[in-house]
């Protein structure tokens, strides 16, 4: 392991410590807002597989997400708590499965129309739950009682943060395992250069529907937690604002980082969260969508290689300044 | 099913299907020639069917014309728009990758859509069809179709037509055909191939604002409306082929069909048939129908 490596773990495990001593200083309402971030981290992470790991740009995650949470709220029983231990995994395999489907017809395109074709996809199943009495329509459909696992009542704010941390450790070392594994190697050739990949004798297409899948499946995980967390779920969980925002997430992070989905997730909540706060803006507050997209106009101007490549950036162009000094006294040096 | 009322469909869904062509022609024009993909295309629809609303009073204040004189201002402001907007945030998207064109043109939606929601607010607004236009035809012997809606189809045709003739038979037509194939190429040709790609957005942008102000007597305005029609034009360019103007011409009025005979015959589903259509199609022809180059 390379000192730079050293210093990657270090800030994740830096993240992860101080996530675990949060809910213990924190207000209520902020461990529900870092639940929801981590919620959301685990989302984006889902996404940094496709778009970092196999260089698929999939503007169609939501959809993923909101079959999550769908499933999770229409297997609930009514009246009881329904088991965490058949509506978690009942969740995460309705996700996969659509994502199945959709990744065996999309990855016959590619590029662009990857793009257009997923996001085409993801509006299929809006309209699924948004015209039919299948979700409830527009107003959607709610969860009465949570979920619990044994003993773990996860209506408890406390417990419901402790479960998303948990789940939230255990895809991003999964993910980062698999990154190193020769499947994650396989993803990171076909991201580098698919033709070579082929001329290697590697079929390429399973790969990248293995990939696909994977990906939806954790989304739905993310839409599980998010249907408990809000006990409510509505089609805008499935609309393309947030197919796009998780896309934000990760860029604003840094594309290609697992740590950097965690960071943007961190960051896109922060920031909304400032925009919507009336204390700062007041009546403005409620235009807030301007100014995410300034910023997010600004990111893609200012941020090309995103948060994590910040301080990279920051030595380049110290660096550049140092090298152009010294091309200056060089060629001062040769006046003299 | 009654043939008038089949007729009346059938003329609704050419409506409609060329309505989208319009649209859909702009989003394909940008991405075949300058490489980038424009989420921000259906803000352009949504600020045309805006203006057609809130610019009326002002114009018939200062010219005291009416609809017709609105579309020309609107026309010419569209221009203006286009013209700024590539110079301020489109010509820095050319080299980058993809990823970051979604990214921008997706804070621009986010943008255009509150900025409009601060100006006009966020009511729905009819638009009066305008009075030399109000009537209707005779269709059979109960029916009438309105003539509005016919004038919608005969801009739309006129409009294809006009693009048709630029592109093929015009010097304009054929420095843009070039520069599409190679930039630098024509670049070293002595031709000026940055403002050529500005007047190909500006013209792009006006196409698609012009669509929106036709429609809004027809379709009202309401905040949203741009989102929607840029996802169909998206399942439009993709059936037809990137960058294929009579791929669009093709998906467009195929859409057309699908979507008004599907609300007809089976209601429930009409939301859904559009992409179905399209994983059909893709099912079959992975690049679309008319694939571009």
């Amino acid at each position: 392991m390379t000192n730079n490596d050293t210093s990657k773990s270090v800030f994740v495990a830096a993240i992860f410590a101080a996530l675990a001593i949060y809910p213990f200083t924190g207000s209520e309402f902020g461990t529900d807002l870092v639940t929801t971030t981590m919620v959301f981290a685990i989302f984006a992470l889902s996404l940094e597989l496709l778009v970092g790991g196999t260089g698929l740009v999939c503007f169609g995650q939501a959809a993923f997400f909101g079959i999550g949470a769908y499933s999770a709220v229409l297997l609930s029983p009514q009246y009881d708590p329904g088991s965490v231990a058949i509506l978690l995994p009942a969740a995460v395999l309705t996700a996969a499965l659509y994502a199945l489907f959709v990744g065996a017809l999309s990855l016959r395109t590619k590029g662009v129309y990857f793009i257009m074709v997923t996001l085409a996809f993801a509006q299929m199943a809006y309209f699924v739950v948004h015209d039919t009495s299948l979700g409830g329509g527009t107003d959607g459909i709610y969860m009465t009682v949570k979920p619990t696992l044994g003993a773990i009542d996860l209506g408890d704010t406390q417990a419901l943060y402790w479960v998303t941390y948990v789940l939230l450790i255990a895809v991003f070392v999964f993910l980062a395992v698999l990154s190193r594994s020769r499947f994650g190697r396989a993803l990171a050739g076909i991201r580098v250069n698919e033709q070579r990949m082929r001329a290697t004798g590697f079929s390429t297409y399973p790969y990248k529907l293995a990939a696909f899948t994977i990906s939806g499946a954790i989304a739905g995980l993310g839409g599980f937690l998010f249907a408990v967390k809000d006990g409510a779920v509505n089609p805008e969980l499935m609309s393309w604002h947030l197919s796009g925002s998780v896309l934000v997430m990760i860029i604003l992070g840094g594309i290609g980082h697992l740590r950097g989905a965690l960071i943007g997730a961190f960051a896109f909540v922060l920031l909304e969260e400032l925009f919507k706060s009336e204390a700062i803006f007041g009546e403005f507050s409620k235009h807030w969508h301007l100014g995410l997209g300034m910023t997010i106009i600004a990111s893609v101007a200012l941020l090309p290689r995103g948060l994590v490549g910040l301080p990279g950036q920051w030595g380049q162009h110290l660096l550049g300044r140092a090298t152009r000094r010294a091309e200056d006294m060089e060629v001062q040096n040769a006046k003299a | 099913m009654d043939f008038t009322i089949f007729l009346i469909q059938l003329l609704n869904s050419l409506q409609y299907g060329l309505l989208l062509f319009l649209v859909a022609s702009g989003l394909t024009l940008i991405f075949g020639i300058m490489g980038v993909i424009n989420l921000a295309h259906g803000s352009f629809y949504m600020i045309g069917g805006y203006m057609a609303f809130a610019l009326a009073p002002i114009v018939a204040a200062t010219f005291g014309g009416g609809f017709f004189s609105t579309l020309c201002v609107g026309l010419v402001l569209a221009v203006v728009l286009g013209y700024v907007l590539e110079w301020a945030f489109y010509s820095y998207l050319y080299e980058r990758e993809h990823l970051q064109q979604v990214l921008m043109t997706y804070g621009l939606i986010l943008v255009f859509e509150e900025l409009r929601s601060l100006l006009v607010g966020d009511d729905v607004h009819g638009v009066k069809v305008p009075d030399l236009l109000a009537g209707s035809l005779p269709l059979g012997e109960v029916m009438t179709y309105p003539v509005y809606r016919l004038f919608i189809s005969a801009v739309c045709v006129a409009l294809a037509l006009g693009m048709y003739f630029v592109f093929s038979r015009t010097r304009l037509g054929m420095m843009i055909r070039a520069g599409s194939t190679n930039r630098e190429m024509v670049q070293s040709l002595g031709i000026d191939i940055k403002f050529l790609y500005r007047v190909v957005f500006a013209a792009g942008v006006a196409i698609a604002v012009l669509a929106g102000m036709v429609a809004a007597p027809v379709s009202s305005v309401y905040p949203g409306m741009g989102n929607q029609v840029l996802i169909i034009c998206f399942v439009v360019v993709v059936i037809g082929g990137i960058g294929s103007i009579r791929g669009a011409l093709v998906a467009a009025l195929l859409i057309g069909l699908v979507d008004t005979f599907g609300k007809v015959l089976l209601p429930d589903a009409a939301g859904v048939l559009v992409y179905v259509l399209m994983a059909l199609i893709l099912l079959w022809k992975p690049d679309g129908l008319f694939k571009a180059g």
